[in-house]
Protein backbone atom coordinates (compact mmCIF):
# COMPACT_ATOMS: atom_id res chain seq x y z
CA UNK A 1 0.00 0.00 0.00
CA UNK A 2 3.05 2.49 0.44
CA UNK A 3 4.03 2.10 -2.68
CA UNK A 4 0.81 2.87 -4.38
CA UNK A 5 0.30 6.10 -1.81
CA UNK A 6 3.38 8.54 -2.10
CA UNK A 7 5.08 9.06 1.19
CA UNK A 8 2.93 12.17 1.96
CA UNK A 9 -0.37 10.12 1.24
CA UNK A 10 0.67 7.64 3.54
CA UNK A 11 1.72 9.77 5.97
CA UNK A 12 -1.92 11.28 6.00
CA UNK A 13 -3.21 8.01 6.51
CA UNK A 14 -1.40 6.46 9.17
CA UNK A 15 -2.10 10.29 10.90
CA UNK A 16 -5.94 9.98 10.55
CA UNK A 17 -5.77 6.40 11.64
CA UNK A 18 -3.52 6.97 14.74
CA UNK A 19 -6.24 10.51 15.76
CA UNK A 20 -9.12 8.59 15.07
CA UNK A 21 -8.19 5.48 17.22
CA UNK A 22 -7.19 7.58 20.21
CA UNK A 23 -10.36 9.88 19.84
CA UNK A 24 -12.34 6.81 19.82
CA UNK A 25 -10.58 5.07 22.69
CA UNK A 26 -10.16 7.83 24.97
CA UNK A 27 -13.99 9.50 24.47
CA UNK A 28 -15.65 6.03 25.19
CA UNK A 29 -15.55 5.87 29.05
CA UNK A 30 -16.80 9.52 29.07
CA UNK A 31 -19.11 8.30 26.39
CA UNK A 32 -20.56 5.39 28.07
CA UNK A 33 -20.69 7.30 31.10
CA UNK A 34 -22.39 10.35 29.71
CA UNK A 35 -24.76 8.01 27.95
CA UNK A 36 -25.74 6.16 31.06
CA UNK A 37 -26.68 9.76 32.66
CA UNK A 38 -29.04 11.26 30.32
CA UNK A 39 -31.15 7.47 29.78
CA UNK A 40 -31.40 6.59 33.70
CA UNK A 41 -30.61 9.55 36.10
CA UNK A 42 -32.83 12.28 36.39
CA UNK A 43 -30.62 15.67 37.63
CA UNK A 44 -31.11 19.27 36.91
CA UNK A 45 -29.09 20.71 34.00
CA UNK A 46 -29.95 17.45 32.48
CA UNK A 47 -31.46 19.33 29.23
CA UNK A 48 -28.63 21.16 29.41
CA UNK A 49 -26.00 18.50 29.09
CA UNK A 50 -27.87 16.84 26.29
CA UNK A 51 -27.55 19.74 24.49
CA UNK A 52 -24.04 20.90 24.73
CA UNK A 53 -23.38 17.42 24.00
CA UNK A 54 -24.93 17.99 20.39
CA UNK A 55 -24.25 21.12 19.74
CA UNK A 56 -20.78 19.82 17.42
CA UNK A 57 -23.48 17.92 15.71
CA UNK A 58 -25.10 21.51 14.50
CA UNK A 59 -22.36 23.97 15.40
CA UNK A 60 -20.75 25.04 11.73
CA UNK A 61 -17.35 22.48 12.33
CA UNK A 62 -15.06 25.75 12.07
CA UNK A 63 -17.00 27.60 14.77
CA UNK A 64 -16.40 24.39 17.10
CA UNK A 65 -12.07 24.78 16.00
CA UNK A 66 -12.74 28.43 16.70
CA UNK A 67 -14.02 27.51 20.07
CA UNK A 68 -11.06 25.17 20.63
CA UNK A 69 -8.69 27.28 19.76
CA UNK A 70 -10.05 30.44 21.75
CA UNK A 71 -9.84 27.66 24.88
CA UNK A 72 -6.94 25.51 24.06
CA UNK A 73 -4.69 27.80 22.31
CA UNK A 74 -1.70 28.45 23.73
CA UNK A 75 -3.08 31.54 25.82
CA UNK A 76 -6.27 30.32 26.28
CA UNK A 77 -7.88 29.57 29.36
CA UNK A 78 -7.34 25.89 29.54
CA UNK A 79 -4.95 25.72 27.19
CA UNK A 80 -2.66 27.67 29.19
CA UNK A 81 -3.33 25.05 31.96
CA UNK A 82 -2.21 22.27 29.60
CA UNK A 83 0.96 24.13 28.60
CA UNK A 84 2.39 24.49 32.48
CA UNK A 85 1.80 20.34 32.75
CA UNK A 86 3.61 20.02 29.49
CA UNK A 87 0.75 19.37 27.14
CA UNK A 88 0.15 21.50 23.88
CA UNK A 89 -2.64 20.63 21.95
CA UNK A 90 -3.23 23.71 19.54
CA UNK A 91 -1.66 22.74 15.73
CA UNK A 92 -0.20 19.21 17.33
CA UNK A 93 -1.90 15.70 16.34
CA UNK A 94 -3.03 15.56 20.23
CA UNK A 95 -4.84 18.60 18.98
CA UNK A 96 -6.45 16.47 16.08
CA UNK A 97 -7.13 13.80 18.87
CA UNK A 98 -9.17 16.28 20.88
CA UNK A 99 -11.18 17.96 17.50
CA UNK A 100 -11.80 14.67 16.32
CA UNK A 101 -13.22 13.41 19.67
CA UNK A 102 -15.66 16.51 20.47
CA UNK A 103 -16.77 16.33 17.13
CA UNK A 104 -17.89 12.61 17.37
CA UNK A 105 -19.32 12.92 20.49
CA UNK A 106 -22.48 13.26 19.59
CA UNK A 107 -22.90 10.15 17.29
CA UNK A 108 -21.20 7.57 20.15
CA UNK A 109 -23.50 9.16 22.70
CA UNK A 110 -26.88 8.53 20.81
CA UNK A 111 -25.72 4.94 19.65
CA UNK A 112 -24.77 4.36 23.54
CA UNK A 113 -27.96 5.92 24.84
CA UNK A 114 -30.13 4.03 22.56
CA UNK A 115 -29.18 1.06 23.63
CA UNK A 116 -29.15 1.83 27.13
CA UNK A 117 -32.37 2.24 26.75
CA UNK A 118 -32.89 -0.55 25.32
CA UNK A 119 -32.35 -2.94 28.43
CA UNK A 120 -35.54 -3.19 30.82
CA UNK A 121 -34.62 -1.47 34.16
CA UNK A 122 -36.82 -4.69 35.32
CA UNK A 123 -33.78 -6.80 35.07
CA UNK A 124 -31.64 -4.59 37.01
CA UNK A 125 -34.05 -4.23 40.06
CA UNK A 126 -34.27 -7.88 39.44
CA UNK A 127 -29.99 -8.00 40.05
CA UNK A 128 -30.85 -5.92 42.95
CA UNK A 129 -32.84 -8.31 44.82
CA UNK A 130 -30.20 -10.81 44.37
CA UNK A 131 -27.80 -8.65 46.29
CA UNK A 132 -26.36 -6.78 43.64
CA UNK A 133 -25.05 -2.92 44.83
CA UNK A 134 -25.96 0.03 41.61
CA UNK A 135 -21.99 -0.18 40.36
CA UNK A 136 -22.53 -4.55 39.94
CA UNK A 137 -25.31 -4.05 38.32
CA UNK A 138 -24.10 -1.71 35.87
CA UNK A 139 -21.02 -3.60 35.55
CA UNK A 140 -22.72 -7.55 35.19
CA UNK A 141 -26.03 -6.82 34.03
CA UNK A 142 -25.95 -3.08 32.03
CA UNK A 143 -22.96 -3.08 30.38
CA UNK A 144 -22.44 -6.74 29.00
CA UNK A 145 -26.37 -5.90 27.11
CA UNK A 146 -25.04 -3.03 26.04
CA UNK A 147 -22.08 -3.70 24.36
CA UNK A 148 -23.60 -4.25 20.78
CA UNK A 149 -24.27 -0.42 21.10
CA UNK A 150 -21.00 0.48 22.76
CA UNK A 151 -19.57 -0.91 19.25
CA UNK A 152 -21.80 0.68 17.39
CA UNK A 153 -21.34 3.85 18.95
CA UNK A 154 -17.32 3.16 18.76
CA UNK A 155 -17.02 2.57 15.35
CA UNK A 156 -19.76 5.42 14.40
CA UNK A 157 -17.29 7.99 16.29
CA UNK A 158 -13.75 6.26 14.80
CA UNK A 159 -15.58 6.70 11.32
CA UNK A 160 -16.61 10.51 12.02
CA UNK A 161 -13.31 11.10 13.52
CA UNK A 162 -11.78 9.60 10.12
CA UNK A 163 -13.50 12.14 8.15
CA UNK A 164 -13.30 15.08 10.37
CA UNK A 165 -12.42 18.42 8.84
CA UNK A 166 -13.56 21.49 9.77
CA UNK A 167 -12.81 21.87 13.36
CA UNK A 168 -9.79 19.69 12.73
CA UNK A 169 -7.87 22.39 10.30
CA UNK A 170 -9.11 25.44 12.26
CA UNK A 171 -7.88 24.09 15.72
CA UNK A 172 -4.07 22.45 14.36
CA UNK A 173 -3.87 23.52 10.96
CA UNK A 174 -3.44 21.57 8.17
CA UNK A 175 1.12 20.65 8.64
CA UNK A 176 2.13 18.06 6.96
CA UNK A 177 3.24 15.03 9.04
CA UNK A 178 2.09 16.89 12.23
CA UNK A 179 -1.60 17.61 11.80
CA UNK A 180 -2.65 16.86 8.25
CA UNK A 181 -4.89 13.98 8.20
CA UNK A 182 -6.57 12.36 4.86
CA UNK A 183 -9.06 15.08 4.96
CA UNK A 184 -6.71 18.15 5.01
CA UNK A 185 -4.32 16.04 2.96
CA UNK A 186 -7.17 15.80 0.04
CA UNK A 187 -7.93 19.64 0.58
CA UNK A 188 -4.50 20.55 0.12
CA UNK A 189 -3.33 17.88 -3.21
CA UNK A 190 -6.71 19.56 -4.24
CA UNK A 191 -5.46 23.14 -4.23
CA UNK A 192 -2.09 22.42 -5.85
CA UNK A 193 -1.59 22.11 -9.73
CA UNK A 194 -1.23 18.23 -10.67
CA UNK A 195 -2.18 16.88 -6.39
CA UNK A 196 -5.74 15.45 -8.26
CA UNK A 197 -4.15 11.35 -8.53
CA UNK A 198 -3.13 11.87 -5.28
CA UNK A 199 -6.58 13.35 -4.13
CA UNK A 200 -8.22 10.76 -5.31
CA UNK A 201 -5.66 7.96 -3.91
CA UNK A 202 -6.88 9.41 -0.64
CA UNK A 203 -10.23 9.33 -1.59
CA UNK A 204 -10.15 5.69 -2.36
CA UNK A 205 -8.90 5.27 0.87
CA UNK A 206 -11.39 7.19 2.56
CA UNK A 207 -14.33 4.92 1.24
CA UNK A 208 -12.57 1.83 2.23
CA UNK A 209 -11.78 2.59 5.72
CA UNK A 210 -15.55 4.11 5.81
CA UNK A 211 -16.86 1.13 4.50
CA UNK A 212 -14.83 -1.16 6.12
CA UNK A 213 -15.92 0.13 9.55
CA UNK A 214 -19.57 0.41 8.96
CA UNK A 215 -19.46 -3.45 7.70
CA UNK A 216 -17.06 -4.53 10.82
CA UNK A 217 -19.28 -3.07 12.97
CA UNK A 218 -22.46 -4.63 11.70
CA UNK A 219 -20.96 -7.71 12.07
CA UNK A 220 -19.47 -7.41 15.60
CA UNK A 221 -22.82 -5.82 16.54
CA UNK A 222 -24.26 -8.45 14.97
CA UNK A 223 -22.35 -11.14 16.90
CA UNK A 224 -22.49 -9.06 20.46
CA UNK A 225 -26.48 -9.21 20.18
CA UNK A 226 -26.14 -12.99 19.40
CA UNK A 227 -24.54 -13.24 22.09
CA UNK A 228 -26.48 -11.02 24.70
CA UNK A 229 -29.78 -12.54 23.86
CA UNK A 230 -28.50 -16.40 23.83
CA UNK A 231 -30.25 -17.02 20.95
CA UNK B 1 -43.42 -11.91 63.45
CA UNK B 2 -41.27 -12.89 60.42
CA UNK B 3 -42.98 -9.92 58.58
CA UNK B 4 -45.15 -6.93 59.55
CA UNK B 5 -45.69 -3.90 57.13
CA UNK B 6 -47.21 -1.02 58.45
CA UNK B 7 -47.58 2.16 55.30
CA UNK B 8 -49.46 4.69 53.53
CA UNK B 9 -48.80 5.38 50.03
CA UNK B 10 -50.46 7.93 47.61
CA UNK B 11 -51.29 5.93 44.20
CA UNK B 12 -52.28 7.51 40.87
CA UNK B 13 -55.91 6.06 41.61
CA UNK B 14 -55.98 5.60 45.04
CA UNK B 15 -54.26 5.21 48.16
CA UNK B 16 -52.57 2.40 49.90
CA UNK B 17 -53.08 1.88 53.60
CA UNK B 18 -51.52 -1.53 54.93
CA UNK B 19 -51.50 -2.67 57.84
CA UNK B 20 -50.62 -6.45 58.88
CA UNK B 21 -47.84 -8.72 60.87
CA UNK B 22 -47.78 -12.46 59.95
CA UNK B 23 -46.32 -15.38 61.30
CA UNK B 24 -43.60 -17.58 58.90
CA UNK B 25 -45.25 -19.50 56.00
CA UNK B 26 -46.95 -18.95 53.59
CA UNK B 27 -48.66 -15.64 53.84
CA UNK B 28 -50.77 -14.54 50.39
CA UNK B 29 -51.56 -11.13 49.32
CA UNK B 30 -55.03 -11.34 48.14
CA UNK B 31 -56.69 -9.17 46.13
CA UNK B 32 -58.14 -8.64 42.63
CA UNK B 33 -55.79 -6.92 40.11
CA UNK B 34 -55.34 -3.20 40.65
CA UNK B 35 -55.88 -3.42 44.39
CA UNK B 36 -52.07 -2.32 45.20
CA UNK B 37 -50.91 -5.78 45.74
CA UNK B 38 -47.92 -5.45 43.50
CA UNK B 39 -47.09 -1.55 45.34
CA UNK B 40 -47.29 -3.44 49.14
CA UNK B 41 -44.72 -6.37 47.81
CA UNK B 42 -42.29 -4.15 46.09
CA UNK B 43 -42.05 -1.93 49.21
CA UNK B 44 -41.10 -4.64 51.21
CA UNK B 45 -38.62 -5.58 48.26
CA UNK B 46 -37.43 -1.80 48.37
CA UNK B 47 -38.45 -1.35 44.77
CA UNK B 48 -41.00 1.20 45.96
CA UNK B 49 -40.75 4.05 48.53
CA UNK B 50 -44.31 4.20 50.72
CA UNK B 51 -45.07 8.07 51.95
CA UNK B 52 -45.12 6.77 55.12
CA UNK B 53 -44.83 3.51 57.49
CA UNK B 54 -42.75 1.10 59.26
CA UNK B 55 -41.82 -2.70 57.27
CA UNK B 56 -40.04 -5.22 59.41
CA UNK B 57 -38.33 -8.39 58.18
CA UNK B 58 -37.09 -11.11 60.42
CA UNK B 59 -36.87 -8.37 63.07
CA UNK B 60 -34.86 -6.31 61.35
CA UNK B 61 -36.56 -2.95 60.50
CA UNK B 62 -36.00 -2.22 56.94
CA UNK B 63 -38.14 0.78 56.28
CA UNK B 64 -38.97 3.39 58.67
CA UNK B 65 -40.50 6.71 57.46
CA UNK B 66 -40.59 8.12 60.96
CA UNK B 67 -36.27 7.58 61.43
CA UNK B 68 -35.93 8.32 57.84
CA UNK B 69 -34.85 4.83 57.51
CA UNK B 70 -34.92 3.12 53.76
CA UNK B 71 -32.30 -0.06 53.38
CA UNK B 72 -31.65 -0.17 49.74
CA UNK B 73 -32.81 -3.38 47.86
CA UNK B 74 -29.32 -5.04 47.51
CA UNK B 75 -29.31 -4.96 51.11
CA UNK B 76 -32.62 -6.42 52.50
CA UNK B 77 -31.38 -10.19 52.11
CA UNK B 78 -34.73 -11.01 50.01
CA UNK B 79 -35.29 -13.50 47.24
CA UNK B 80 -38.18 -11.83 44.71
CA UNK B 81 -39.87 -14.09 42.10
CA UNK B 82 -41.49 -11.79 39.39
CA UNK B 83 -44.33 -12.62 37.18
CA UNK B 84 -42.11 -12.49 34.01
CA UNK B 85 -39.63 -14.30 35.36
CA UNK B 86 -36.61 -11.50 34.74
CA UNK B 87 -33.94 -14.06 34.08
CA UNK B 88 -30.46 -12.28 32.63
CA UNK B 89 -30.77 -13.04 29.15
CA UNK B 90 -27.34 -13.15 28.48
CA UNK B 91 -26.14 -15.42 31.56
CA UNK B 92 -26.84 -19.61 30.99
CA UNK B 93 -29.27 -20.83 33.53
CA UNK B 94 -26.13 -21.47 35.96
CA UNK B 95 -24.88 -18.55 36.04
CA UNK B 96 -28.61 -16.49 36.56
CA UNK B 97 -28.66 -19.28 39.39
CA UNK B 98 -25.66 -18.30 41.30
CA UNK B 99 -25.98 -14.68 40.49
CA UNK B 100 -27.17 -14.22 43.91
CA UNK B 101 -24.46 -16.14 45.44
CA UNK B 102 -21.84 -13.73 43.72
CA UNK B 103 -22.75 -11.36 46.96
CA UNK B 104 -24.01 -13.76 49.39
CA UNK B 105 -23.00 -17.04 50.69
CA UNK B 106 -25.22 -20.04 50.19
CA UNK B 107 -25.02 -23.38 51.60
CA UNK B 108 -23.78 -25.44 49.25
CA UNK B 109 -26.25 -28.71 50.38
CA UNK B 110 -29.09 -25.60 49.89
CA UNK B 111 -27.62 -25.81 45.99
CA UNK B 112 -28.14 -28.97 45.54
CA UNK B 113 -31.43 -29.11 47.36
CA UNK B 114 -32.56 -26.74 45.13
CA UNK B 115 -31.62 -28.22 41.62
CA UNK B 116 -32.80 -31.55 42.41
CA UNK B 117 -36.08 -29.99 43.38
CA UNK B 118 -36.71 -28.29 40.28
CA UNK B 119 -35.21 -30.33 38.71
CA UNK B 120 -32.78 -27.97 37.01
CA UNK B 121 -29.85 -30.14 36.47
CA UNK B 122 -30.42 -30.61 32.28
CA UNK B 123 -31.14 -26.81 31.80
CA UNK B 124 -27.63 -25.79 33.62
CA UNK B 125 -26.01 -24.56 30.09
CA UNK B 126 -28.82 -23.31 28.67
CA UNK B 127 -29.64 -19.93 28.07
CA UNK B 128 -32.71 -18.03 29.10
CA UNK B 129 -34.10 -17.95 25.38
CA UNK B 130 -34.14 -21.32 25.07
CA UNK B 131 -36.47 -22.20 27.74
CA UNK B 132 -39.86 -23.24 28.41
CA UNK B 133 -42.26 -20.70 30.25
CA UNK B 134 -42.39 -23.51 32.82
CA UNK B 135 -39.24 -24.29 32.74
CA UNK B 136 -38.08 -20.19 33.30
CA UNK B 137 -40.50 -19.93 36.15
CA UNK B 138 -38.54 -22.79 37.82
CA UNK B 139 -35.04 -21.08 36.97
CA UNK B 140 -36.69 -18.05 38.35
CA UNK B 141 -37.74 -19.29 41.32
CA UNK B 142 -33.87 -21.44 41.63
CA UNK B 143 -32.26 -18.23 41.33
CA UNK B 144 -34.42 -16.62 44.09
CA UNK B 145 -34.09 -18.90 46.48
CA UNK B 146 -29.88 -19.77 45.86
CA UNK B 147 -29.73 -15.95 46.75
CA UNK B 148 -29.87 -17.29 50.47
CA UNK B 149 -33.02 -14.79 51.45
CA UNK B 150 -34.54 -14.82 54.55
CA UNK B 151 -38.02 -13.76 52.64
CA UNK B 152 -39.11 -14.86 49.69
CA UNK B 153 -41.69 -12.39 47.17
CA UNK B 154 -43.40 -13.71 44.41
CA UNK B 155 -45.44 -11.47 42.35
CA UNK B 156 -48.00 -13.68 40.84
CA UNK B 157 -45.44 -16.18 39.27
CA UNK B 158 -48.58 -18.52 38.14
CA UNK B 159 -50.67 -15.26 35.96
CA UNK B 160 -48.10 -15.34 32.90
CA UNK B 161 -48.63 -19.47 32.91
CA UNK B 162 -51.45 -21.16 30.77
CA UNK B 163 -53.26 -23.87 32.94
CA UNK B 164 -51.12 -27.06 32.33
CA UNK B 165 -47.81 -24.63 33.26
CA UNK B 166 -49.36 -23.50 36.85
CA UNK B 167 -49.79 -26.89 37.66
CA UNK B 168 -46.64 -27.98 36.75
CA UNK B 169 -45.34 -25.31 39.19
CA UNK B 170 -47.57 -24.67 41.85
CA UNK B 171 -46.73 -27.69 43.93
CA UNK B 172 -43.39 -26.25 44.14
CA UNK B 173 -44.61 -23.43 46.05
CA UNK B 174 -46.34 -25.97 48.16
CA UNK B 175 -43.00 -27.69 48.49
CA UNK B 176 -41.64 -24.18 49.47
CA UNK B 177 -43.38 -23.95 52.43
CA UNK B 178 -43.09 -26.90 53.64
CA UNK B 179 -39.41 -27.75 52.93
CA UNK B 180 -37.81 -24.76 53.28
CA UNK B 181 -37.31 -22.84 56.77
CA UNK B 182 -38.12 -19.02 54.70
CA UNK B 183 -41.69 -17.11 54.76
CA UNK B 184 -43.19 -16.38 51.74
CA UNK B 185 -45.18 -13.33 50.60
CA UNK B 186 -46.93 -14.65 47.62
CA UNK B 187 -49.45 -11.94 45.47
CA UNK B 188 -52.42 -13.35 43.39
CA UNK B 189 -56.21 -12.57 42.76
CA UNK B 190 -56.77 -16.51 42.05
CA UNK B 191 -59.22 -18.20 44.91
CA UNK B 192 -57.42 -21.05 44.04
CA UNK B 193 -53.79 -20.79 44.71
CA UNK B 194 -54.96 -19.23 48.10
CA UNK B 195 -56.49 -22.19 49.43
CA UNK B 196 -53.86 -24.52 48.01
CA UNK B 197 -50.82 -22.25 49.32
CA UNK B 198 -51.75 -19.90 52.08
CA UNK B 199 -50.89 -20.34 55.76
CA UNK B 200 -52.01 -16.72 56.15
CA UNK B 201 -54.32 -14.70 53.82
CA UNK B 202 -54.08 -11.02 53.90
CA UNK B 203 -57.35 -9.42 52.27
CA UNK B 204 -56.79 -6.45 50.52
CA UNK B 205 -59.51 -4.44 49.46
CA UNK B 206 -59.23 -1.01 46.93
CA UNK B 207 -56.18 -0.26 48.67
CA UNK B 208 -56.48 -1.48 52.06
CA UNK B 209 -55.94 -4.94 54.07
CA UNK B 210 -59.27 -5.48 55.26
CA UNK B 211 -58.49 -8.51 57.21
CA UNK B 212 -56.16 -11.37 58.05
CA UNK B 213 -56.32 -15.01 58.85
CA UNK B 214 -56.30 -18.27 57.47
CA UNK B 215 -57.39 -19.27 54.21
CA UNK B 216 -60.24 -21.31 55.48
CA UNK B 217 -61.00 -18.05 57.97
CA UNK B 218 -61.16 -15.55 55.00
CA UNK B 219 -62.39 -17.62 52.39
CA UNK B 220 -65.23 -18.63 54.73
CA UNK B 221 -66.23 -15.51 55.32
CA UNK B 222 -69.22 -14.14 53.37
CA UNK B 223 -68.10 -10.31 54.69
CA UNK B 224 -64.62 -10.85 53.03
CA UNK B 225 -64.72 -10.68 48.85
CA UNK B 226 -61.79 -9.03 47.69
CA UNK B 227 -62.93 -10.45 44.00
CA UNK B 228 -66.92 -9.70 44.54
CA UNK B 229 -69.34 -12.33 46.00
CA UNK B 230 -69.28 -13.90 42.79
CA UNK B 231 -66.17 -15.59 43.14
CA UNK B 232 -66.67 -16.36 46.97
CA UNK B 233 -66.14 -20.09 47.82
CA UNK B 234 -65.37 -21.39 50.89
CA UNK B 235 -61.96 -24.08 52.02
CA UNK B 236 -62.88 -27.23 53.26
CA UNK B 237 -60.23 -29.43 54.84
CA UNK B 238 -60.69 -33.28 53.61
CA UNK B 239 -58.46 -36.08 53.33
CA UNK B 240 -58.66 -39.26 50.73
CA UNK B 241 -60.67 -42.13 52.16
CA UNK B 242 -60.97 -43.92 48.25
CA UNK B 243 -60.12 -43.91 45.07
CA UNK B 244 -62.89 -45.44 42.63
CA UNK B 245 -62.85 -46.87 39.18
CA UNK B 246 -65.34 -44.54 37.92
CA UNK B 247 -62.84 -41.38 38.08
CA UNK B 248 -63.84 -40.33 41.28
CA UNK B 249 -62.23 -40.01 44.32
CA UNK B 250 -63.94 -40.13 47.82
CA UNK B 251 -62.65 -37.24 50.55
CA UNK B 252 -63.65 -37.10 53.85
CA UNK B 253 -64.35 -33.46 55.51
CA UNK B 254 -64.20 -33.95 59.18
CA UNK B 255 -66.96 -37.41 58.38
CA UNK B 256 -68.65 -36.04 55.83
CA UNK B 257 -68.16 -38.33 52.91
CA UNK B 258 -67.52 -36.02 49.52
CA UNK B 259 -66.92 -37.43 45.76
CA UNK B 260 -64.31 -34.89 43.65
CA UNK B 261 -62.89 -35.52 40.23
CA UNK B 262 -60.16 -38.19 40.68
CA UNK B 263 -57.38 -36.25 42.85
CA UNK B 264 -53.87 -37.87 42.63
CA UNK B 265 -53.27 -39.30 45.81
CA UNK B 266 -52.77 -42.00 48.49
CA UNK B 267 -55.51 -43.14 51.12
CA UNK B 268 -54.78 -40.57 53.94
CA UNK B 269 -53.34 -37.64 52.06
CA UNK B 270 -54.56 -34.24 53.46
CA UNK B 271 -56.84 -32.10 50.95
CA UNK B 272 -58.15 -28.82 51.16
CA UNK B 273 -61.10 -28.37 48.54
CA UNK B 274 -62.37 -25.16 47.17
CA UNK B 275 -65.94 -24.89 46.83
CA UNK B 276 -67.55 -22.16 44.81
CA UNK B 277 -70.28 -20.47 46.88
CA UNK B 278 -72.19 -20.20 43.18
CA UNK B 279 -71.85 -24.33 42.63
CA UNK B 280 -73.85 -24.61 46.08
CA UNK B 281 -77.85 -24.92 45.91
CA UNK B 282 -79.74 -24.57 49.27
CA UNK B 283 -82.52 -26.70 50.27
CA UNK B 284 -84.66 -26.51 53.33
CA UNK B 285 -85.53 -29.82 53.41
CA UNK B 286 -83.32 -33.08 52.79
CA UNK B 287 -83.21 -33.45 48.62
CA UNK B 288 -84.13 -36.57 46.98
CA UNK B 289 -83.91 -37.69 43.43
CA UNK B 290 -80.72 -35.31 42.73
CA UNK B 291 -78.28 -36.34 40.36
CA UNK B 292 -76.45 -34.22 42.48
CA UNK B 293 -73.80 -36.52 45.23
CA UNK B 294 -72.94 -34.03 47.63
CA UNK B 295 -75.09 -32.93 50.07
CA UNK B 296 -74.54 -31.81 53.39
CA UNK B 297 -76.76 -30.45 55.89
CA UNK B 298 -76.04 -27.52 58.57
CA UNK B 299 -77.14 -23.77 59.35
CA UNK B 300 -77.38 -20.52 58.33
CA UNK B 301 -74.60 -18.31 60.26
CA UNK B 302 -74.39 -15.27 58.34
CA UNK B 303 -76.22 -13.31 55.38
CA UNK B 304 -74.33 -11.10 53.79
CA UNK B 305 -76.71 -8.56 51.04
CA UNK B 306 -75.17 -6.27 48.49
CA UNK B 307 -77.12 -4.18 45.88
CA UNK B 308 -77.86 -6.68 43.23
CA UNK B 309 -80.22 -9.42 43.12
CA UNK B 310 -78.18 -12.20 45.10
CA UNK B 311 -77.31 -13.17 48.71
CA UNK B 312 -74.13 -14.99 50.07
CA UNK B 313 -75.32 -17.18 52.84
CA UNK B 314 -72.60 -18.58 55.29
CA UNK B 315 -73.39 -22.55 56.29
CA UNK B 316 -72.04 -23.84 59.13
CA UNK B 317 -72.17 -28.20 58.62
CA UNK B 318 -69.93 -30.36 60.32
CA UNK B 319 -67.54 -30.98 57.06
CA UNK B 320 -66.65 -27.06 57.89
CA UNK B 321 -67.42 -23.67 56.79
CA UNK B 322 -69.32 -23.11 53.41
CA UNK B 323 -70.46 -20.52 51.36
CA UNK B 324 -73.73 -20.33 49.01
CA UNK B 325 -74.30 -17.50 46.41
CA UNK B 326 -78.75 -17.71 45.93
CA UNK B 327 -81.03 -14.97 44.77
CA UNK B 328 -82.52 -12.20 47.75
CA UNK B 329 -85.90 -14.00 46.06
CA UNK B 330 -85.29 -17.61 46.95
CA UNK B 331 -83.96 -16.80 50.12
CA UNK B 332 -87.22 -15.17 51.05
CA UNK B 333 -89.37 -17.85 49.49
CA UNK B 334 -87.09 -20.94 51.66
CA UNK B 335 -87.79 -18.31 54.71
CA UNK B 336 -83.83 -18.40 55.11
CA UNK B 337 -82.47 -16.48 57.91
CA UNK B 338 -79.43 -16.75 60.38
CA UNK B 339 -80.38 -19.94 62.71
CA UNK B 340 -82.09 -21.84 59.70
CA UNK B 341 -81.68 -25.41 58.29
CA UNK B 342 -80.49 -26.04 55.64
CA UNK B 343 -78.77 -28.12 53.18
CA UNK B 344 -75.69 -27.97 50.92
CA UNK B 345 -75.84 -29.31 47.69
CA UNK B 346 -72.68 -28.86 45.53
CA UNK B 347 -72.32 -30.49 42.49
CA UNK B 348 -69.37 -32.94 42.49
CA UNK B 349 -68.20 -31.49 38.58
CA UNK B 350 -68.18 -27.80 40.50
CA UNK B 351 -65.37 -28.73 42.09
CA UNK B 352 -62.44 -28.50 39.48
CA UNK B 353 -59.26 -30.39 40.45
CA UNK B 354 -57.35 -27.00 40.31
CA UNK B 355 -59.34 -26.14 43.85
CA UNK B 356 -58.01 -29.35 44.82
CA UNK B 357 -55.09 -28.95 46.35
CA UNK B 358 -52.67 -31.63 48.35
CA UNK B 359 -51.04 -30.97 51.37
CA UNK B 360 -47.86 -32.16 52.94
Amino acid sequence: MSSWLGPDEWQAVALSLKVAFWAMALSLPLGIFTAYALARWRFPGKALLNGLVHLPLILPPVVTGYILLVVFGINGPLGALLARLGITLAFQWTGAVLAAAIMAFPLMVRAIRLSIEAVDPKLEEAAATLGATRLWVFVTITLPLIVPGIIAGAVLAFAKAMGEFGATITFVSNIPGQTQTVPSAIYAFLQAPGGEPAALRLVVVSVIVAMGALLASEWLARRAAKRVQGV
Amino acid sequence: MSLSVRLTHQLPRFQLQVDFAVPAGLTVLFGRSGSGKTSVINAVAGLLRPDQGQITLAGETVFDSARALNLPTHRRHLGYIFQDARLFPHLSVQQNLHYGRWMRRADPKLHAHVIEMLGLGALLARRPAQLSGGEKSRVAIGRALLSGPRILLADEPLAALDEARKSEILPYFERLRDEFNIPILYVTHSPAEVARLATTVVALENGRSVAVGTATDILGDPTITPLGARSAGAVVQAVITAQHADGLTEISANGVVLFVPRVPGQRGQKLRVRVAAHDVILASTPPTGLSALNIVAGSVVDIRVGAGPGALLALDTQAGRLLARVTRRSMAAMGLQVGSRAYAVIKTVAMAPEDVGGMG
